[in-house]
């Protein structure tokens, strides 16, 4: 069975190897190899799944070495798996949502001429991200971790023809090499502190290192896990990356990536609890981003934005549970798990509502479109249901329980973690509501004909849209399936982890868990969230429901200003760090001429004043040359002289 | 001699002694003889001289194979060599001393003075008081001692000086050689040719005025006294050796002139000749050629008669 | 006397050589007192041949006279040469190697 976890990684890796390599004759049928070697991955982690179901609690856990990759004396570093039930929640995760994924980039990148290399990098996310989930150490964690930022920077700039494309590509990986210098940098403490960056050792030893030491660690894994998944202060990349192709979008956000940072949090927990600060550190980002998502989403008209928006802040929901400790990992896979369902599964309703109306993204000029786009409509809606946690659905199990983890802190750390909890539910019930309202309701807003209240607008939208009027069409069967499937799993996963605690229990063996000592009781936090939903959904429809939408969006508040702009996020980076790059890159140049440039050309200048003045001895005269070795022939005589007389 | 044949002695027969003093003595002459004659030909004679005397030396210390070679092939291949070279590039050519680099001189002068006075003082270091002498060496005959060690310790250096000489003559060879890059032209093409241009279309004319002077390097005159410089072979006036005896040559003969028309005149007295001529030659003695050339050509003209007056005008 | 007094002879010999080689430029003079110079050599070799009572010292001044013969032949032919395009033997008129 362990010789099996190779293969969960070698199938998509293969599958990558295959699409890029192999040219074009297989431009034909690439994307089935590429889907079906990630169905076999699916496959594989289901065995190995249901295998698993079948052993003890406490050896669930399977270990398989592939080879040594870096002996060197103390330094050993090993291709080496871990298939625990934290991995193995990842597996299916990845493999399952990626596959969906792939069935619905079949039909999503039908006309795109690039599909076969557009698989292939599918398959080496896929297969980086597995990596990740599988290493048990650090370093080949941090392969994957690489290969994951490698993968999104080809799928985010795979229109590279676009320039934001490409900028955004670059971005993303610019920002997520910060995050890359969190992790090598704890890495290498791990290594000095415990001599090995092996999981079981490193956390079984973690208790004995002094809390300084821990809290270094601590915080670079956050900075890493920051940058990976998008949290404040390094999440400007995460709307940007909405240039790529819808389907990468959806596995960025649901299935890979962004998880990762949840992932490298939660597998390093005993690392955490040594060292508070650090913990106190993860919740603080975890909740400023979660309002800090759910603000920007509030604002963005581009619905992938505004979903990109909504991510941040439901990661930022998980980060806040994995920096809780014991009381919230588990509940921040399960989101995480809950959240891959619902996320995906609404990624892939905005693809099929761009791919009917033509790529427009502006969610001001849909409306209305449940009736042309009815299976759309329902899976998108049943995400949207589960997100804001309407209760039975996945969101509210997973959300409810992390807002109450949060509370269960305890003191007034408690209180404001869970407030701020209970404030982003309400913002996200009112975004992902205006979201619902713009886009599947309200009358139509697209087309030529000129709408009431916005005539002046229609002249510029006809010149800009050179394409023609869009008709809008319920999508191909490739891709209207794996959005059921994710409704589905968007609607009875929370429910079916809750059930007897499923998930907990399966967890628990792992990453530990302990119930803190709520100052509310849970049907009181129930309640609380409800209400806040209810506030949330009614401001939405108040606003969006009741009248018509402008087409253009009206000038708004400063904060509705601000959160289109990202909440100043790229003006914050630029003047806090652009600036002063670009300052002390002047300086360098200005030093590198004026001191490096002229100690330089002052030698050279010197050199050659010398050899000026040196030259004149050279006169072009053999005469004057033989003098001179006629006087070294003297010189040499005395010198033999002395030499002897001494 | 007789020294170079005993074994460890510690001085020469007095003989060897006055020989070396007196020919040392000439020695150092020739070589600064060689070194301080202007012409390049007297510092080849004053080496010839040098090298002798050494090969005088090299017989007295028992180099008798040496000594032969040293006036065989120095004094009488070597310096030839040099004469010719010498020749070639022009006998008479003298050499100015004057220096013109700026205190060569005097760095020549401190080097050399440093130089030999540490050279002195190393062989003044060695104090050899005793020396072996080559009388065992010799005992088989010096030849028969240096063939023996020239075909065996030193076949290789031999050998190789061999192959040495060779390159040596190929190279000397290959310098002054000049590969012809056209056809020679025949003398029949060169006198169309010159018919073709209407230039100089006799023979040049020969050198050399009157049978005074019948030197290759002086030039013929012109009917008016001038010299031709066409007169003088290229090479020559390339140098830059054309010697102008014009002006001397025809103040001489219109003083031999004047001489044999003053004689003349004392035997005739008061010939049909005109006699206004003389005083007229006398004044112009000794001043410049042009006068020289108009006196010479007064005094012609009063021998020709008019004859050669009238084609000169 | 003492046959050193011919290393004597050769030493000045050779520095009334070596000065000449300065202070002329007749390239065909210079020539002339390199030959100078090589004879001193000559009768030093010779003299130290008597001094150690063997012949290797004479048969170095035998080579030294075949590769002065050598010498004397190319460097002739240089001259010669150089001549024929500058009409010139003047050693200071190629003086081209300076700037």
């Amino acid at each position: 069975m362990e010789n099996l976890i190779g293969f969960l990684v070698a199938a998509p890796l293969l599958g990558a190897a295959l699409l890029l390599c192999g040219g074009r004759r297989l431009d034909g049928k690439g994307h089935y190899i590429g889907t079906l070697l990630a169905a076999a991955s699916f496959v594989i982690g289901a065995v190995l799944f249901a295998e698993m179901l079948g052993r003890g609690e406490h050896d669930r856990a399977l270990h398989s070495k592939v080879f040594s990759w870096i002996p060197v004396g103390g330094f050993r570093a090993d291709v080496a798996f871990q298939l625990d039930q934290l991995s193995m929640t990842f597996v299916l995760l990845i493999t399952g949502v990626g596959t969906l994924i792939h069935i619905y980039s079949i039909g999503y990148m039908e006309h795109d001429e690039r599909r076969r290399r557009f698989f292939g990098y599918l398959n080496l996310f896929l297969a980086a991200m597995l990596l990740l989930v599988l290493a048990d150490n650090y370093l080949l964690l941090y392969v994957g971790w690489e290969g994951v930022g490698l993968a999104s920077y080809l799928l985010i700039g795979f229109w590279q023809h676009k320039p934001s494309a490409a900028t955004a590509a670059k971005k993303a990986f610019i920002v997520n090499r910060v995050g890359d210098v969190g992790l090598s940098i704890a890495i290498m403490l791990m290594f000095t502190t415990f001599g090995t960056f092996t999981f079981a050792p490193v956390l079984t030893d973690a208790d004995h290192a002094s809390e300084g030491k821990l809290t270094a660690i601590g915080l670079m894994l956050l900075l890493a896990a920051c940058g990976k998944s998008a949290q404040v202060p390094l999440q400007s990349w995460l709307g940007d990356a909405m240039e790529g192709p819808t389907p990468v979008s959806a596995l960025i956000h649901a299935a890979t990536m962004v998880t990762a940072g949840v992932y490298l949090i939660t597998r390093s927990g005993p690392i955490f609890e040594g060292a508070p600060d650090a913990q106190a550190a993860v919740v603080t980002v975890g909740a400023v981003t979660l309002l800090f998502g759910a603000i920007v989403g509030c604002a963005k008209d581009d619905i992938k934005k505004a979903l990109a928006g909504s991510t941040m802040s439901q990661i930022g929901y998980m980060i806040l549970a994995a920096g809780l400790g014991p009381i919230g990992y588990v509940f921040a896979i399960m989101h995480l798990v809950t959240h891959g369902f619902f996320k995906a599964g609404l990624f892939l309703g905005a693809g099929s509502v761009m791919h009917a109306m033509n790529d427009e993204v502006d969610m001001r000029k849909y409306g209305g479109l449940r009736t042309y786009m009815p299976i759309t409509f329902v899976t998108f809606g049943l995400g949207y249901l589960a997100i804001i946690g309407f209760p039975g659905l996945s969101g509210f199990w997973s959300k409810d329980k992390i807002i109450e983890a949060a509370f269960a802190k305890g003191g007034t750390e408690g209180w404001i973690l869970g407030g701020a909890a209970l404030l982003g539910a309400a913002i996200t019930a009112y975004y992902m509501t205006r979201v619902m309202l713009l886009t599947f309701f309200g009358e139509k807003r697209w087309g030529t004909t000129p709408s009431p209240d916005e005539p002046s607008a229609e002249p510029a939208a006809e010149s800009a849209g050179a394409h023609a009027e869009p008709h809008p069409h319920e999508s191909p069967k490739s891709m209207t399936i794996p959005m059921i499937v994710l409704a589905v799993g968007s609607v009875f996963a929370g429910g079916l982890f809750s059930l007897n605690d499923a998930f907990l229990t399966w967890l628990e063996p792992v990453t530990g868990h302990s119930h803190g000592d709520s100052p509310l009781s849970a049907a009181a936090v129930t309640a609380g969230t409800m209400v806040v939903l209810a506030i949330g959904v009614a401001l939405a429809w108040a606003q969006y429901g009741r009248r018509p939408v402008p087409r253009t969006a009206p000038r708004g508040s400063l904060l509705t200003r601000a959160a289109r702009r990202d909440l100043l996020q790229d003006d914050f980076n630029h003047v806090a760090l652009v600036k002063p790059g670009q300052y002390l890159t002047r300086g360098l140049v200005y030093l590198d001429h004026k001191l490096v440039d002229g100690v330089v050309n002052g030698t050279a200048a010197s050199v050659g004043g010398l050899s000026g003045r040196l030259r004149r001895l050279q006169n072009g005269y053999a005469r004057t040359y033989a003098v001179s070795m006629f006087g070294g022939t003297a010189v040499l005589i005395a010198a033999t002289l002395l030499m002897r007389a001494v | 001699m007789s020294g170079a044949l005993a074994a460890a002695a510690s001085t020469t027969s007095t003989g060897e002694a006055f020989q070396f003093w007196v020919l040392g003595t000439v020695a150092v002459i020739g070589a600064l003889g060689t070194v301080l004659m202007r012409k390049a030909v007297h510092s080849a004679l004053c080496l010839a001289g040098t090298m002798i005397v050494l090969a005088v030396f090299y017989l007295a210390n028992g180099a008798y194979f040496l000594g032969v070679v040293q006036i065989v092939v120095y004094t009488g291949a070597i310096m030839m060599l040099f004469l010719f070279v010498v020749m070639l590039v022009g006998v008479t050519a003298a050499d100015s001393l004057k220096e013109t680099l700026k205190g060569q001189r005097w760095l020549a002068a401190l080097c050399g003075l440093g130089f030999g006075i540490l050279l002195c003082a190393g062989i003044g270091n060695a104090s050899l008081k005793t020396w072996n002498g080559l009388g065992q060496a010799n005992s088989g005959g010096n030849v028969e001692g240096l063939a023996a060690l020239v075909f065996t310790k030193y076949v290789f250096a031999f050998e190789i000086t061999g192959a040495l000489l060779i390159t040596a003559a190929v190279g000397a060879m290959v310098l002054t050689h000049r590969e012809r890059t056209e056809r020679a032209r025949s003398q029949r093409e060169q006198a169309e040719a010159r018919v073709r241009t209407g230039r100089n279309v006799p023979p040049l004319p020969a050198p050399g005025v009157y049978a005074r002077h019948n030197a290759v390097d002086i030039p013929g005159l012109l009917p008016d006294g001038t010299p031709s410089e066409m007169t003088v072979n290229a090479t020559l006036r390339g140098r830059g050796q054309i010697r102008d005896v014009s002006g001397e040559a025809l103040a001489e003969l219109a003083a031999l002139e004047r001489r044999s028309q003053r004689w003349l005149g004392r035997e005739t007295t008061g010939g049909g000749k005109k006699a206004g001529g003389a005083p007229e030659a006398e004044n112009g003695r000794g001043s410049r050629s042009a006068e020289n050339a108009e006196s010479a050509e007064n005094a012609e003209n009063a021998e020709n008669a008019g004859h050669s007056r009238g084609v000169a005008k | 006397m003492n046959p050193v007094n011919y290393l004597y002879l050769a030493a000045l010999l050779f520095t009334i050589g070596a000065a000449g080689v300065v202070i002329r430029r007749n390239a065909i003079v210079l020539f002339m007192c390199v030959e100078l110079m090589l004879n001193a050599c000559n009768l030093a070799f010779v003299t130290f041949s008597r001094l150690h009572g063997n012949l290797d010292g004479q048969i170095i001044a035998f080579f030294t006279m075949v590769v002065a013969a050598a010498e004397v032949v190319v460097g002739l032919a240089i001259i010669v040469t150089v001549f024929r395009s500058r009409h010139s033997a003047s050693v200071d008129d190629a003086s081209l190697m300076k700037l």
